[in-house]
């Protein structure tokens, strides 16, 4: 295969890539307009976060082309080794890293250069679970299978999650979807115990535990009723679920009130709309509705934010950069950001099922979670529809860790796809 | 559970139909959002920011007594933030300020130079009553808002030269120190430029939320960014009030000026310049009106002549002659110096003393031939070798004296003075020069130069019989921080005291001596001790110079008063140098006839070139 090198301009998913290259190039211009500073008006200015940003977009591509010249099977035989390195990071950075915002997930490179291995932890995880679910012996029956393919998963999660870093550790949820798709035993029930479960939680919180008892109960009573009627059996497995119902609505109720921490609680609450708060902890939601609603439907245009430019949003150009997109490109922009990250979404998904090596198809799906779960949970945040967690929009928003480990998890499926016609 | 790779793949369906319901989701939301809801564009309008600079109070600036010299004024400025400026009724907003609608474009557009975001000044130091008037109705003006500060206000209207001025700082400034901002204040002069950074204090800032109605709305961010002012330090300054009114009563209608000086601090006790004005002029909207018309005075009453003029020192000068004559062993205290009168050579005496005198003689009849005679024995001292390391010798000793150099303490504009050197007449003479070249130097003329300052210093410098402290203005700040080092600094002249002790023996003759030249201003009941000088100058009638210090057995005030074209010494200096020492010691003066005369004199400056 020592021709590729000739051939992978032509071999790669091309729409695959404009999408790309398009959401970078409204990251790096909305970066600018966040931060946009009468004294540095230029965008190449490398002083400034906007200059930086460019240089990690250049950086982060030159890694791509890299990847893409790099063969294929380089991913899969290395996926382990590759893993670990990525755990030995993230015990690193429990034992040397530095704090930022409560979360200690940054290690310092020296020469202001920091890097955040959680990023990269995803990118890990993705190439492991891909490489073991991928091999021709795995038996997806076997029980030793399963918690070895948990064990992958929840490893760097918890580590994640030890560094006060939640909101990356919940990321790897994603990896439902791959099970799912992978026809993991369970998965699909887990996926919709749990959405089930965040119905429940929510409506627990809202209507009061007494409510949910109530509801509970006349539910259960409804059912008990046609059942008798029917003359079936399941009776035994119809008290189980109700009682697990209410169990988890007096758990949820306990966990809530004892187990979360204020802030947490408070976020939630917010978002649901059980306070509000405008000037406290609901500031940031409040102030990001604000930008995103006052962008009407043809925005403010570029560089004519108001909200975004007194710095109203708290990071703005990180985690809130979609209220400057909001704000300035109006509806037309969200909906055009929106369109190109579904349609980023369907492109992976769609190419992952025409590959012929499982690696490279579980590694699609992989990855399309974790850009779901991205997409999902930071433009819910900015909208009001997600309590607040701090991740990064992929590609969007300022930082160097996050554009380079996105970049090279998506670089990687692309050289997979390009190479897929090798594979016999 | 195992299932078939078909139905596997189909689950494909399953996670694109999650994945694309999410989307529509967050498209329907945005949708009511941004398009439907219109709440989010009032919110929007009524998050306008607000940064307001919250100005420190300035220090304040005292007397030596605790007496109130310089303080602050509420004053309001109009301020804009171009971006938020809505349509409105220009022509209503031109009329409460009284401004034109020229104007007011104008300034809009420099504003929006400036920046369209960051406040910018539009119209500085508004009247109480515009300010109650236009804060009104200011809702309807959403972009401009008011900002107090305070001006510089002067209660009695004295010692201009030494308090100084604020002015807005200028692009440089601005430039050189971040600190600054457009339409910030800044010392100009006097203590004011001196002390900057001690008088400034700290500035704070607000940030608060405006609604589209111009109203604010509370703190952003709950004051999160907000930083409260520190005020700046007071000063408590070495001058006496009440004698720096009286000096400058007394400087009515001369030219000149009146140094006093503490010998035992170097604090400044009077620092008149004359003409002076009035430190209230230069304060407010009037300011630049008033300091251009002081510019083109021709009395040039902003220059502060005690320490900008220059002057040959005539013969206050002998007393620096005499004591370097006596620490370089060149004459003793009873050296005698043949002198004849008007008729002597090289240069002739101008009192008739009769015979020839010794050294404190000298002083009191203020001979001139003696002096030429010590200076020409110093510089051709044989101990030295030959006259350029013998007038080496003499220059490092007056610059020791504080003479040729600035003080370099707390006072603005300084001038170095001048006392020439070697290489100064190796060039002017081509190295062919001797004490018959530079004799009149020996009786304070020629080339040498000194300002009233340097006198005063000289004064103090023999009150104090050997040593001075550089001459500075402040006595102590408000919150009890040293002064700078260098003004506590001991200063020693590295002429024993004996001689010294021969100096103000002479010193104390001309004024209580039989033939002293400054015998009739005599205080009552307190010792003086002083020398008078006639300055030739070539710009008319002589100066009349005066230096003195009293009491003498424990000085309490050393003072030089110099009155440009007054003639004799004794004519104007002597009189108003007496009463000034007599104010300071007892407090009021006993000889109300002679304070008239004085403070009605007009000594009027005629150029005569």
């Amino acid at each position: 295969m020592t021709d590729n090198r000739n051939h992978i301009i032509g071999k790669v998913d091309w729409p695959l890539l404009l999408i790309y290259f398009a959401l970078a190039l409204i990251g790096w211009f909305s970066v600018f307009s966040a931060k946009y500073d009468e004294m540095h008006p230029h965008i190449f200015d490398l002083s400034q976060v906007y200059g930086k940003q460019l240089l990690w977009i250049g950086a982060s591509m030159f890694v791509a082309f890299l990847i893409l010249l790099i063969d294929a099977k380089f991913f899969n035989a290395f996926a382990f080794w590759i893993y670990c390195i990525i755990l030995f990071g993230l015990v690193a950075v429990l034992a040397y890293g530095t704090a930022t915002k409560g979360a200690t997930s940054w290690i310092n490179l020296g020469g202001g250069m920091k890097l955040q291995p959680s990023e990269f932890a995803k990118l890990g995880t993705a190439l492991a679970v891909a490489n073991y679910l991928g091999r021709l012996n795995v038996d997806l029956g076997k029980r030793k299978t399963r918690i070895a393919t948990y064990a992958i998963i929840l490893l760097p999660m918890a580590l994640v999650f030890l560094q006060n870093d939640t909101g990356s550790a919940i990321v790897f949820v994603s990896f439902l979807f791959v099970l799912y798709r992978e026809g993991f035993p369970g998965s699909g029930l887990t996926m919709l115990l749990g959405v089930l479960a965040v119905v429940l939680f929510v409506l627990t919180l809202i209507w009061s535990q007494q409510t949910m008892y109530i509801i509970i109960a006349a539910l259960f009573a409804l059912t008990m009723t046609f059942h008798l009627i029917g003359k079936r059996r399941y009776w035994m497995r119809i008290v189980v679920i109700y009682s697990c119902m209410a169990a988890f609505v007096f758990s949820v109720h306990f966990a809530f009130f004892k187990v979360l921490q204020q802030h947490q609680r408070t976020r939630i609450e917010v978002m649901l709309g059980m306070k509000d708060d405008p000037h406290g902890a609901g500031y940031n939601l409040h102030q990001s509705k604000i930008a995103i609603g006052s962008g009407g439907l043809w925005g403010k245009g570029f560089l004519q934010g108001t909200q975004t430019k007194y710095d109203f949003v708290p990071e703005q150009h990180t985690d809130f950069i979609f209220c400057t997109v909001g704000e300035e490109g109006g509806f037309k922009g969200t909906f055009v950001v929106v369109l190109l990250y579904v349609a980023l979404l369907v492109r992976i998904v769609t190419l992952a099922e025409r590959q012929r090596s499982a690696f490279s198809r579980i590694y699609g799906y992989a990855i399309a979670g974790i850009f779901f779960v991205h997409f999902a949970i930071n433009i819910g945040m900015t909208i009001g529809l997600v309590p607040v967690i701090g991740i990064p929009l992929p590609f969007l928003s300022y930082g160097g860790s996050s554009l380079l480990a996105f970049t090279i998890m998506l670089a990687i499926f692309v050289k997979q796809d390009a190479n897929r016609l090798n594979i016999l | 559970m195992q299932f078939n790779s078909k139905v596997l793949s189909g689950r494909r369906n399953v996670i694109i139909t999650i994945f694309v319901l999410v989307g529509l989701v967050f498209v329907v939301r945005l949708f009511t959002l941004q398009v439907t809801d219109q709440h989010y564009k009032q919110l929007a309008d009524n998050n306008a920011l607000r940064f307001i600079t919250q100005y420190p109070a300035r220090g304040m600036v005292f007397d030596r007594n605790g007496k109130l010299m310089v303080y602050n004024e509420a004053v309001y400025d109009l301020l804009v933030v171009p971006r938020q400026v809505k349509a409105m009724d220009t022509l209503e907003f031109c009329n409460l300020i009284k401004i034109s609608k020229e104007t007011f474009i104008e300034k809009l557009e420099k504003a929006k130079t400036y920046s369209k975001v960051k406040a910018s000044p539009f119209v500085s130091q508004i009247s109480k009553e515009d300010y109650a008037k236009t804060s009104e109705v200011l809702f309807k003006f959403p972009g401009f808002y008011f900002q107090t500060r305070t001006i510089r206000h002067y209660p009695s209207s004295i010692a201009a030269h030494t308090l100084g001025d604020i002015g807005e700082v200028d692009q440089k400034q601005i430039d050189e120190d971040p600190y600054y901002a457009l339409g910030d204040y800044i010392g100009k002069s006097g203590i004011e430029k001196s002390y900057e950074t001690d008088l400034r204090g700290i500035k704070g800032l607000k940030v608060v939320m405006v609604d589209v109605h111009n109203r604010e709305m509370g703190s952003f961010r709950e004051g999160e960014l907000d930083k409260d002012p520190q005020a700046g330090r007071d000063i408590y300054l070495g001058l006496d009030a009440d004698l720096q009114a009286y000096g400058e009563k007394l400087m009515q209608g001369k030219i000149g000026s009146i140094v006093a000086i503490e010998p035992a601090t170097g604090q400044i006790l009077a620092f008149v310049s004359s003409p002076t004005y009035d430190p209230n002029l230069l304060v407010g909207r009037e300011r630049g009106k008033n300091f251009n018309n002081l510019l083109k005075d021709p009395m040039k009453p902003l220059i502060n002549r005690a320490v900008n003029g220059t002057y040959p020192p005539g013969s206050t000068f002998k007393m620096v002659i005499g004591l370097i004559a006596l620490e370089s062993g060149s004459i003793t205290p009873g050296t005698i110096f043949h002198c004849n009168g008007p008729g002597t050579l090289p240069i002739k005496c101008t009192h008739h003393h009769g015979g020839s005198p010794d050294l404190a003689n000298a002083i009191e009849n203020s001979c001139n031939p003696y002096f030429y005679e010590a200076f020409k024995a110093t510089i051709n001292n044989s101990k030295f070798g030959d006259i350029k390391k013998g007038y080496d010798y003499w220059h490092d000793m007056t610059y020791k004296m504080g003479l040729g150099h600035k003080f370099d303490t707390d006072i603005p504009y300084e001038q170095n003075g001048n006392i020439p050197s070697r290489s100064y007449y190796d060039k002017f003479y081509n190295k062919r020069w001797n004490s018959l070249t530079i004799r009149s130097l020996g009786i304070g003329q020629g080339e040498v130069l000194i300002t009233p300052l340097q006198l005063a210093n000289i004064a103090a410098t023999i009150a104090n019989e050997g040593f001075y402290y550089p001459p500075h203005l402040i006595r102590a700040f408000g919150d009890s921080t040293a002064i700078p080092d260098n003004m506590r600094q001991r200063m020693e002249t590295g002429i024993a005291q004996k001689h010294f002790k021969v100096i103000k023996n002479g010193m104390r003759n001309v004024v209580e001596g039989a033939h002293g030249t400054a015998r009739r201003y005599k205080i009552d009941s307190i010792s003086a001790g002083g020398k008078t000088g006639t300055a030739q100058n070539p710009h008319g009638k002589d100066h009349s110079i005066f230096i003195a210090f009293a009491p003498v057995e424990n000085p309490q005030i050393a003072i030089s008063v110099i009155i440009e074209n007054g003639g004799f010494g004794a004519t104007w200096a002597v009189p108003i140098a007496s009463l000034m020492l007599e104010k300071y010691i007892r407090g009021f003066t006993k000889r109300p006839e002679l304070e008239q005369r004085m403070m009605e004199g007009v000594v009027t400056y005629k150029e005569e070139r």
